[in-house]
């Protein structure tokens, strides 16, 4: 039998991180090859995601040196169940919006388009850059490294908004990017002040060496006003909406269900793992507070919208809101477990639902021109396959059992009533509510009988299949919880049962 | 005080002044350049606390960040400038206005 140490390990993070880096380069310099490189990378980050899950399955969290160099010098890159849940995410809707976007963007699309001008061929480049900036965040090991993915993200993110032209975009891309700008400059500071207190950038010997000390406190304060900026929690924001509704379908796609999410994985990263020791439970239950009011803001103002990508870009505002009470929640004695699993559900089933909700509406969009929630009666008679999606995607959205969304509530609420703090609770159950209400107020126009059916263009089958794939794998993580829920546990900062009260 | 603590001094009273100028402006140019002075700040923060003192070499660390922060700095300000451009062409105006969404 061979000795462990001597079984030569692959890189698997160096390929995740540089596969999308370097058909990024390739499908900038090959316009034409685009939507090709897209689906080799996709096809290419499965083997490679696949053989890190297995790593980290079977031997715990793995720590790898870039070129051998290791810390001070080189860089480090660590995964451990979160980075894996992270990663998980990103390439299950990645895959899904590449073969969306290559029916999107193909020629016959192209010629009728039904926006302003939008030049498919730097779709690509700049996508695949995204994609490079997510994987390099979710693996990178130290506070310095995470601030240069975080910018990469921002830059092709506010680059994809702008691909749309017309007025409304650049405006939404410019106000994107200088909100984007200010996060990240806080976030630096932050870094700076750690670096000043600490004397070192890694996150493990960070967490080992923090203490309730000022600069700590400043260094909190300043990293998680930027992120809080970058994650768009309420009141910080206003620029989602426009953003993210203006965007080309797989873009808003991407941002909705990734990008915001990967400033708050940074958050959970921060306050769980290095700021463990500094963090008071009366900052936890600001973000709380901020959270439960993102829920009712963002889902009055999604009942309200008239158009039907900005009711899906409220949603998240909304939806983003119960992820900040994971911090106060995680609080409770001996529910630790059960609200960080509970989060990282909710970002899993969100991230599905979400990328479903809006690559349906992407899709309806483009079928009919225009979608003005009031003048889309009837639609689901020509669109049953995204229209079917976009209700699974609402039930995930909604929490209704059996899927992802419930089961991660349902963790979230766990975690309420048995750590005693019942309030948060009836935020969870009055937020279902209104999920409810703005998913069903557009339900009753689309799935109502009409005579006379808005003419509808035609479209590539991937762009129904997709958003289908997505919506029923937010539906199959409400049915497949027991292998999600092991690989959150692996190297889990947050100790506890699952469930105090057992399983449902 | 010495050089370091003076000049950390400055650089956040430069992040600052870039916050306030980032809020207070309208104009697209005045709000980038206000994004730069804020960067700057940190910047200069970052080589105050690499130097240190007299006695003992600085630390090369915070160097090898300012360098990468300026990489990115100068990317985001052509980004910026571009899309600034692009608004003035758009709508003519060189400001954003209150409502993004159409």
């Amino acid at each position: 039998m061979v000795p462990t140490d001597m079984v030569p390990v692959i890189a698997w993070p160096v390929w995740i991180i540089f596969l999308p880096l370097v058909m990024a380069i390739f499908a900038f310099l090959f316009r034409r090859r685009g939507a090709q490189l897209g689906i080799v990378t996709a096809l290419g980050l499965v083997p490679a995601l696949s053989g890190l899950t297995w790593q980290v399955l079977g031997n715990g969290p793995q720590q790898y040196a870039v070129g051998g160099w290791g810390v001070p010098l080189g860089i480090d890159l660590y995964a451990d169940g979160l980075s894996i849940i992270m990663l998980t995410m990103t390439a299950l809707v990645g895959i899904g919006t590449t073969i969306y976007a290559r029916g999107y963007y193909s020629p016959t699309g192209e010629a009728k388009g039904t926006h302003h001008h939008q030049d498919p061929s730097l779709f690509w480049p700049l996508w695949l850059l995204l994609w490079a900036a997510l994987n390099g965040l979710f693996l990178s090991a130290d506070v310095f490294n995470l601030y240069v993915a975080l910018e990469l993200l921002g830059l092709s993110s506010v680059a994809l908004v702008a691909l749309a032209g017309g007025p409304s975009a650049v405006a939404a891309a410019m106000r994107y990017l200088l909100v984007s700008l200010l996060g990240s400059l806080s976030y630096l500071l932050g870094v700076a002040l750690l670096y000043f207190a600490y004397g070192n950038l890694s996150l493990g010997l960070l967490a080992q060496s923090m203490t309730s000390f000022p600069a700590s406190f400043a260094a909190i304060a300043l990293m998680t006003a930027g992120l809080t900026m970058k994650t768009a929690l309420f009141p910080l924001h206003f620029w989602l909406p426009p953003a993210h509704a203006n965007a080309p379908a797989p873009v808003s796609t991407v941002l909705s269900a990734l990008v915001v999410k990967a400033s708050f994985y940074l958050l959970l990263r921060l306050w769980f793992q290095v700021f463990m020791n500094a963090v008071t439970p009366s900052a936890a239950l600001l973000l709380g507070i901020l959270g439960a009011a993102a829920i009712f803001w963002g889902s009055v103002q999604a009942l309200l919208a008239q158009r039907l990508k900005l009711l899906v870009a409220y949603s998240t505002v909304a939806q983003l809101g119960y992820l900040f009470l994971v911090f106060p929640l995680a609080q409770g004695k001996g529910t630790g477990f059960s609200a960080w699993s509970g989060g990282l559900y909710f970002i899993l089933s969100h991230a599905c639902a979400k990328a479903a909700a809006f690559l349906a509406a992407g899709t309806v969009l483009y079928g009919f021109g225009h979608d003005r929630i009031d003048e889309l009666a009837g639609i689901t008679q020509r669109l049953p396959v995204t229209m079917f999606a976009f209700a699974i995607a609402g039930v995930s959205l909604i929490g209704l059992p059996p899927s992802g969304g419930f089961i991660a509530k349902w963790l979230l609420l766990n975690a309420a009533l048995a750590g005693g703090q019942w309030w948060w609770a009836i935020v969870i159950i009055l937020g279902g509510l209104l999920a409810a209400a703005y998913v069903f107020r557009f339900f009753s126009r689309a799935f109502s009988y009409v005579e006379e059916v808005p003419v509808c263009r035609d479209l590539p089958w991937s762009m129904e299949l997709t958003a289908l794939a997505l919506a029923l794998a937010a539906m199959a993580l409400g049915m497949i919880f027991t292998q999600p829920l092991a690989v959150m546990e692996i190297a889990a900062p947050l100790s506890g049962p699952v469930l105090t009260g057992g399983l449902p | 005080m010495s050089v370091s603590t003076l000049y950390s001094l400055v650089g956040s009273s430069l992040f600052c002044l870039g916050l306030y100028g980032l809020i207070a402006y309208g104009h697209l140019l005045r709000k980038i350049l206000a994004i730069n002075v804020m960067g700057t700040g940190v910047f200069l923060i970052l080589v105050a606390l690499a130097y240190g003192s007299r006695e003992i070499s600085p630390d090369p660390v915070p160097h090898a960040m300012v360098l990468t922060g300026l990489v990115v700095s100068v990317s985001a300000t052509a980004l910026a400038l571009a899309l600034a451009c692009r608004v003035q062409e758009n709508t003519g105006s060189t400001k954003l206005t209150e409502d993004g969404s159409d």
